[in-house]
């Protein structure tokens, strides 16, 4: 079997495998074996999800998320990128703080929420904080890793034929590097976006985790499962983008 | 035959276009031993002419190299391009052909070639025209849009070759540069190095451990002795430029090579050790040097 035919074959597993799941929920609500309260039918969840992206509603939740979203990742960028390129130049400094940094990064920094709201307030400027911070560690250590590990021939060679140091980060560093630095702005993207929605949710006024958890507490199951289908679709989105910037990214030839 | 031994070749100062003068070095190694690399080597390279270092496997020719192209810092001593003493890289005298994968791999073989005379300051509407005329010499053209995955070892190191060039240096430093591709392919390249070296007149150094290669491409090799190296002696090899591929199959040619391994055995069986006076190893003397002599073409 090629690979070709094999990445049909399990891309059909995957869709079948999460259509199975619809219709296996859609029949427990048709035959009322689950209480509509509890898990509402899917039919139900997709009109209220029709009906929502009518209102403003939807948006302005939306609106919150994405905003904390897009100032977290930048934070979380601007600090990662330039606090990496400097430790990972340096193989003292590496050998000091990569471990500190993986060290602090395998601690569940939830349990500092409570710092933050005390520090920030309930509103989204926590949310910003809490965000930023989760999404700086896989930024920051992927930047370390990928500027450390550049392959060494690469840069005697540049030095041997007169690269000073501008031309040696434009046209050495940076493209080695950019790889691995692209994959830990994904990964940094995505878990602020999980620690931004779940802050949301245990301590917040807007977005789209507080609604959720609003939602859930007025018993208004239907609707919230329309504020979920948007945050997966949303979720797809971005993953779907990030995947596209580091194909982009990668360097011709790797990983065949 | 023509072994000239002597150390200091005695040259006129405005000949050389390398001096190396008494140059030692040494490092500290992971358990903290400092161990000596090079011994006092002197050394003058004339202009034009290209000059083979050998010597056995981790003797420390790469590193006398480094130390010329001003990559290395030499302990003691030191080495004058031009008359200058070289402090540091000096890209606008000299190039350099590293063994393998030093083409950037985010690049096309185009693109390596221009990424080079920006780094050696070369103004930008001059750079196309000049890395296209370094793929054409080195018959590239039509694949200077490739990306390295995509071209055979041989082509890497084709388009390596066209980077030095492209550079316009007087001299070119080589180290090892067919060393990691097969024997076929290194002969090949041999002999097209040979033709595109006799039209231009540089000054070339070339590392290698390849007794055939140095015999067919140098007009002096220097035979380095086991670490710390220093210079055994220097054979010089009185064929012209562009050498045929029928010099390989001569006498002269098997003559030559017999010599250099002559000078290099003792070395290599400092180097290797251990066999030394096993029944393997008379037998091998037995039977006689050149059929020992290993890659012959």
């Amino acid at each position: 079997m090629n690979s070709m035919s094999s990445g049909w074959q399990a891309r059909a597993i995957q869709i079948g495998f999460v259509a199975a799941l619809f219709l296996l929920w859609d029949f427990a609500g048709e035959r009322k074996l689950i209480n509509a309260i509890l898990l509402p039918a899917p039919r139900a969840v997709f009109w209220k999800f029709i009906a929502l992206a009518q209102t403003s509603a939807l948006y302005t939740h939306l609106l919150v998320t994405l905003m904390e979203l897009v100032l977290g990742f930048l934070i979380a960028a601007a600090a990662g990128l330039s606090l990496g390129y400097f430790i990972g130049r340096s193989r003292y400094g590496t050998i000091v703080f990569e471990p500190l940094l993986a060290g602090v990064f395998a601690v569940p920094i939830v349990i500092f929420l409570p710092i933050f709201l005390l520090f920030f307030g309930i509103g989204p400027s926590s949310k910003i904080a809490f965000g930023a911070t989760y999404a700086f560690f896989p930024i920051v250590l992927n930047t370390i890793g990928g500027i450390s590990q550049v392959d060494d021939r690469y840069v005697r060679v540049a030095r041997a034929m007169g690269a000073d140091d501008v031309q040696m980060f434009r046209r050495v560093l940076l493209p080695a590097a950019l790889p691995v630095i692209v994959t830990g702005l994904r990964i940094g993207c995505i878990i602020g976006f999980l620690s931004i929605i779940g802050s949301e949710m245990i301590a917040g006024i807007d977005g789209l985790g507080s609604q959720i958890v609003r939602l859930g507490e007025a018993m208004n199951t239907a609707e919230m499962f329309a504020y979920i289908l948007f945050v997966i679709f949303f979720a797809i989105l971005l993953n779907t983008g990030l995947s596209h910037l580091q194909a982009r990214f990668a360097i011709p030839g790797d990983g065949r | 035959m023509s072994v000239t031994a002597q150390i200091g070749t005695g040259i006129a100062a405005q000949d050389a276009a390398i001096t190396v003068e008494n140059v030692s070095h040494s490092f500290v190694s992971r358990d903290g031993a400092i161990v000596q690399t090079l011994d006092n080597v002197s050394l003058d390279i004339r202009r034009g002419e290209l000059l083979c270092l050998i010597g056995p496997s981790g003797c420390g020719k790469s590193t006398l190299l480094n130390i010329i192209g001003g990559l290395l810092q030499a302990g003691s001593g030191q080495v004058k391009v031009n008359g200058r003493p070289i402090t540091g890289p000096s890209p606008r005298e000299l190039s350099f052909v590293f063994q393998d994968n030093t083409l950037f791999p985010w690049n096309t073989i185009l693109d390596n070639v221009k990424v080079a005379l920006e780094f050696q300051g070369v103004p930008e509407n001059e750079r196309q025209g000049r890395a296209e005329e370094a793929l054409e010499a080195v018959g590239l053209t039509e694949f200077r849009n490739h990306y390295p995955h995509q071209l055979s070892g041989g082509m890497k190191q084709r388009a390596s070759l066209a980077r030095a060039l492209s550079l316009k240096t007087d001299i070119v430093l080589m180290d090892e540069p067919f060393a990691a591709l097969d024997e076929q392919t290194r002969i090949y390249l041999g002999e097209e190095l040979s033709i595109l070296l006799a039209k231009s007149n540089k000054t070339i150094i070339l590392v290698t451990h390849s007794l055939a290669e140095a015999v067919f491409l140098a007009d002096r090799i220097v035979v380095m002795t086991a670490r710390p190296a220093s210079i055994k002696a220097i054979i010089d090899v009185k064929e012209d430029h562009p050498r045929e591929p029928a010099f390989m199959a001569s006498g002269r040619f098997a003559d030559y090579r017999n010599e250099l391994y002559g000078f290099l055995r003792a070395e290599i069986e400092k180097t290797v050790g251990g066999f030394v006076g096993s029944a393997a190893a008379r037998d091998r003397t037995r039977r006689g040097i050149s059929e020992s002599a290993g890659d012959a073409p």
